[in-house]
């Protein structure tokens, strides 16, 4: 029998093994060294927020694996022989394969400051992460003051979990504005002011120098760049985003650039080798998307799309289009299709924002076609299908304000503002768009 | 702000003491003339009892309600074996042993509490309610803007089954138990509320109106809770406000007066088979017996089960009574809202809840079929099974120990919804409707899950949410109560109650949104 091994076990991997189980008989084995079951790493932060135990976190029940015919082996593996398609771990110990999956996912970046791997300084992604946090951070007695490097989605989530537990954080943030890479500037200061209002002490156009030990090699200031300040603090998250967790490749014959190479069939160039996730790295981007992404639902996508090729049906990965969603303190934010924190040449744009300051859209739209290119959403759901088949069908961006009703995914009884943002639109460009009432025919489509 | 809450829950904690003390103090002395009016009241034949009673209580002064209840439970239960042994069927005293010694002590009783009875209600009641509300309304500060704000949920002993959470349970299961088994242990408690019950029915209050106005009293303050916690959710706000409304309007207020009229106690919103004896003979014949209103009770009853609560299940899920509109469901939204992470979410306790909740609902039937068997035919017993008996049973084990002890005792240990989902026939009845035929359903978002898992914590009737959020599947689930915390505490934005079409509403999907569309045609269409 075909022997499947994948290491890791994250979304990636487990997706892939439970297809694979799906669609065929074959032997598989995760391996894992961070922990015995599969578990949402999303969702860590909420086991230091008190909202969840860590076994909430895990998707499956203890038995599901066995039952399944998953094996899970623990360990962590130092060597890919790729010629003897055998994996050495660092235990000692030995597993043949016939089919290997690498899910390895990624590592906080570093970016060599000095002090970096002092004791409380860390990342915000493993298992192990979580729970040096409750050493170094469990409460303000212990963690009196905490600074966080790096405006991302990590960084701001670990600045509320900080935030949680009265801690008072400052919060390093390198760009101008908050993600400001990757939002438009009005959803920026949207949420630069939504950190402040939660008395997060944000610090804009800042850089860290240095960390800066005690006698036990445990932090205790950091130094700024441009100012040279230096901040007294018991513990300091390095969230300036990831990269792929390659080290497990590194003296292997897989070919690895930033991540591990793969080709549109997730193969990499050794035969029998795939590589999924956050670890793998497209030779060329697909569309619009980057050629690593470290998003929850792609490294799903990935798993489910290489389990069909290694059952037999080999087929791409073809990712839709993008969306995407986060938390920022109390402010949801979804995205569908692209809007760029710049416009590019063909865009324009439509930007309302609700009185609140806490609520906003903001759609991108081809000048000259009017073909919708994509929105954010900020404060306010949208139904995901809506606009999967609006950017399928390439609808103007006037037919997706006469239906926004229907794209709206707000619980029920929410106050709805599609009046007062079609008719911003109509304000601000001459336009007659009427909003249709919401249809649950052409929501669920059906005749 | 922190001062005043530890103030608040100070004073609360005073009064619940006052409260608890209440039950050991109290004087009572049966005067001739007491025992008089119950000999002619309960048309008692039994010599024996009386001769007992007046050697033994009569005159004397009992100084707690336990030997009290003692001298009067025994002196029924001796009187009641030698009329057996005799044969003297006349004789007997039909009445449970706790309910007539009740009924003497709230008689016979005096003392500080029976003088001062809006006093003690200020140190019990309204200590309570002032210190519970001093210590929630300052949330609105102390949680942090509008949002969901379950930060340290399981850290704290109150909330994570700690010491708190099972010195609560022990509190809780020891209320229902004396409040079903004992009541003529907590007669001073109805002392305190015999005003009130006197403003409305005219009566002096019953052990059940004290359960009623202090149910309607702790719901009023949860709900402020709610209100407070759910502030930016208006789904939650209104539910919220529904359920506190038919729990005073509906199950209280409408009954006492109704009973002022002299008209039977009936609660409009409560459906058989969780008003389980609906159908006994005592109810059908009082209702009869009571005119125009009676009958109307009678044939809204049961149009109230067979086509109103279908048909809006229909049309809006089982939401629409069980965290609408139900008492028990009421109580769960408000008292329960903080332990409903602490239902059981495993695979294993769903099937145990299938089993015993649908064999609640068989039970019921089948009692209800030999009651209404034995009302017509006039015989009281079927297939050699004394209905009385069934009855009995079923009363005893569904309508005391699990709708009560177990139902509510256990909040603090296996979550609020412990009754709603493993207990309540009804709510298997419309389970059924709803997951067979209905447009209700909770949406789930596309590709949008991220299986963080708070839906599937935060779910009071122990459904794992993510099971089929995180497959992109629709959550079609007969025990489904529709409370809508899982789109509440969603960070992404993925769950949606809503009512559509019925075509399409159940999507087993391999696939999720967002993936290639051919490998979401192949997979997916088979």
């Amino acid at each position: 029998m075909e022997h499947i091994v994948i290491i890791g076990n994250g979304i990636s991997g487990v997706t892939a093994a439970r297809h694979i189980r799906k669609l065929s008989d074959k032997k598989i084995t995760i391996v894992s060294a961070e922990s015995d079951y599969f578990f949402s790493r999303t969702a860590l932060m909420y086991v230091y927020m008190g909202h969840m135990k860590f076994e909430h976190t895990q998707p499956y029940e203890n038995w599901f694996w066995k039952k399944n015919r998953i094996d899970l082996k623990k360990g962590y593996v130092e060597h890919i022989d790729t010629k003897n398609n055998t994996l050495h771990f660092a235990e000692g110990d030995t597993l043949q394969y016939n089919k290997l999956i690498i899910a390895t996912g990624s590592k906080p970046n570093k970016f060599g400051w000095p002090g970096q791997d002092l004791k409380g300084v860390q990342g915000l992604y493993s298992k192990q992460d979580l729970e040096n946090l409750e050493v170094y951070a469990p409460n303000n007695k212990t963690c009196k003051q905490a600074v966080i490097v790096g405006g991302g989605l990590i960084g701001i989530e670990l600045a509320e979990m900080l935030h949680s537990r009265h801690i008072p954080v400052t919060f390093l943030v390198r760009e101008s504005s908050f993600w400001n890479g990757v939002l438009p500037e009005e959803e920026s200061a949207m949420i630069n002011k939504e950190i402040l209002n939660n008395g997060i002490d944000l610090r804009l156009s800042y850089n860290l120098k240095e960390i800066k030990s005690d006698e036990n090699g445990k932090v205790k200031s950091i130094i700024i760049e441009e100012t040279g300040e230096e901040i007294f603090c018991d513990f300091v998250g390095l969230t300036a985003g990831v990269s792929p967790n390659i080290d497990v490749v590194k003296n292997s014959e897989i070919e690895t650039g930033r991540g591990v190479k793969v080709n549109r069939f997730l193969e990499t160039n050794i035969a029998n080798i795939y590589a999924i996730g956050d670890c793998a790295e497209q030779h060329d981007a697909i569309g619009n998307r980057k050629p690593i992404e470290a998003v929850w639902y792609t490294g799903r996508m990935m798993g489910e799309t290489v389990a069909q090729t290694i059952c037999g049906n080999k087929i791409e990965y073809k990712p839709g289009h993008w969306f995407n969603s986060a938390k920022f303190f109390d402010i949801e934010y979804q995205t569908y299709g692209w809007v760029w924190a710049q416009p590019k040449e063909n865009e324009a744009r439509f930007y309302w924002e609700h009185e609140s300051g806490k609520k906003c859209i903001h759609m991108s739209y081809d000048k000259n076609t009017l073909e919708f290119i994509g929105i954010n959403n900020f404060g306010i759901r949208m139904r995901h299908e809506f606009f999967d088949k609006v950017l399928t069908e390439k609808k103007t961006i006037e037919f997706v304000l006469e239906h926004l009703a229907d794209a709206n995914f707000d619980p029920e009884f929410y106050k709805l503002h599609e009046k007062d943002i079609v008719a911003k639109f109509n304000a601000e460009n001459n336009t007659n768009i009427q909003l249709k009432k919401k249809s649950w025919k052409r929501i669920f489509q059906t005749n | 702000m922190k001062t005043i809450q530890n103030i608040g829950l100070a004073l609360f904690l005073v009064g619940l003491t006052i409260f608890t003390s209440l039950i050991f103090f109290g004087k009572y002395e049966v005067t001739p003339e007491i025992l008089e009016n119950l000999i002619n009241n309960k048309g008692i034949k039994s010599e024996l009892f009386i001769n007992t009673m007046n050697s033994h209580v009569v005159g004397k002064e009992f100084t707690n309600p336990f030997s009290f209840s003692t001298e009067i439970t025994s002196a029924l239960k001796s009187t009641n074996e030698t009329h057996k042994q005799n044969s003297e069927w006349d004789k007997l005293i039909w009445d449970k042993p706790h309910s007539l010694s009740y009924e003497i002590a709230k008689h016979s009783g005096n003392g500080l509490v029976k003088d001062n009875k809006w006093l003690f209600w200020w140190l019990t009641f309204g200590l309570g309610i002032i210190g519970a509300l001093m210590y929630i309304i300052p949330n609105v500060v102390v949680k942090g803007p509008p949002g969901i704000k379950n930060n340290g949920i399981w850290f704290n002993a109150a909330t994570n089954r700690g010491w708190i959470g099972w010195f609560a349970f022990v509190f809780l299961v020891g209320f229902y138990l004396l409040l079903y088994f004992r009541p003529d242990y907590i007669v001073n408690w109805t002392y305190i509320v015999d005003p009130i019950s006197e403003s409305l029915s005219g009566n002096l209050a019953s052990q059940w109106f004290l359960y009623g106005f202090l149910y309607c009293t702790v719901m009023t303050v949860m709900a402020v809770r709610m209100y407070i916690k759910y502030r930016h959710n208006k789904y939650q706000t209104l539910r919220t406000t529904s359920v506190l409304f038919f729990q005073i309007v509906f199950a209280f207020l409408i009954p006492e007066i109704l009973v002022r009229f002299e008209k039977p106690w009936y609660d409009f919103k409560n459906a058989f088979p969780l008003d389980y004896d609906f159908f006994f003979s005592w109810n059908l014949n009082e209702l009869i017996a009571s005119g125009g209103l009676g009958i109307f009770i009678l044939v809204w009853g049961i149009v109230l089960t067979l086509v109103i609560v279908p048909v809006m299940v229909y049309f809006f899920g089982k939401r629409w009574y069980c965290s609408w509109v139900c008492g028990c469901g009421g109580l769960a939204e408000t008292l329960g809202d903080p332990y409903r992470h602490l239902s059981d979410k495993s695979l294993k306790a769903w099937q145990l809840e299938r089993w015993v909740v649908h064999g609640v609902l068989v039970f019921a039937l089948v009692m209800t079929g030999f009651t209404l068997y034995s009302y017509f035919s006039g015989t009281d017993a079927v297939l050699g099974i004394k209905t009385q008996t069934i009855q009995d049973i079923y009363g005893f084990l569904i309508g005391a120990m699990f709708a009560g002890v177990i139902g509510t005792g256990f909040y603090p240990i296996f979550g609020n919804r412990v009754w709603c989902r493993f207990g309540c026939p009804l709510a298997a009845y419309l389970g059924i409707v709803q997951r067979f035929k209905s447009r209700f359903r909770i949406t789930t978002n596309g590709g949008q899950c991220i299986s963080c898992g708070n839906c599937s914590t935060y779910c009071e009737q122990g459904i794992d949410v993510r099971a089929y959020a995180q497959k992109g599947e629709n959550i079609v689930r007969a025990s489904c109560v529709g409370c809508g915390i899982c789109s509440a505490v969603c960070p992404r934005g993925v769950l949606k109650l809503e009512n559509g079409p019925e075509k399409g509403r159940i999507n087993a999907t391999e696939i999720l949104l967002g993936n290639d569309v051919d490998l979401m045609d192949l997979v997916n269409q088979k």
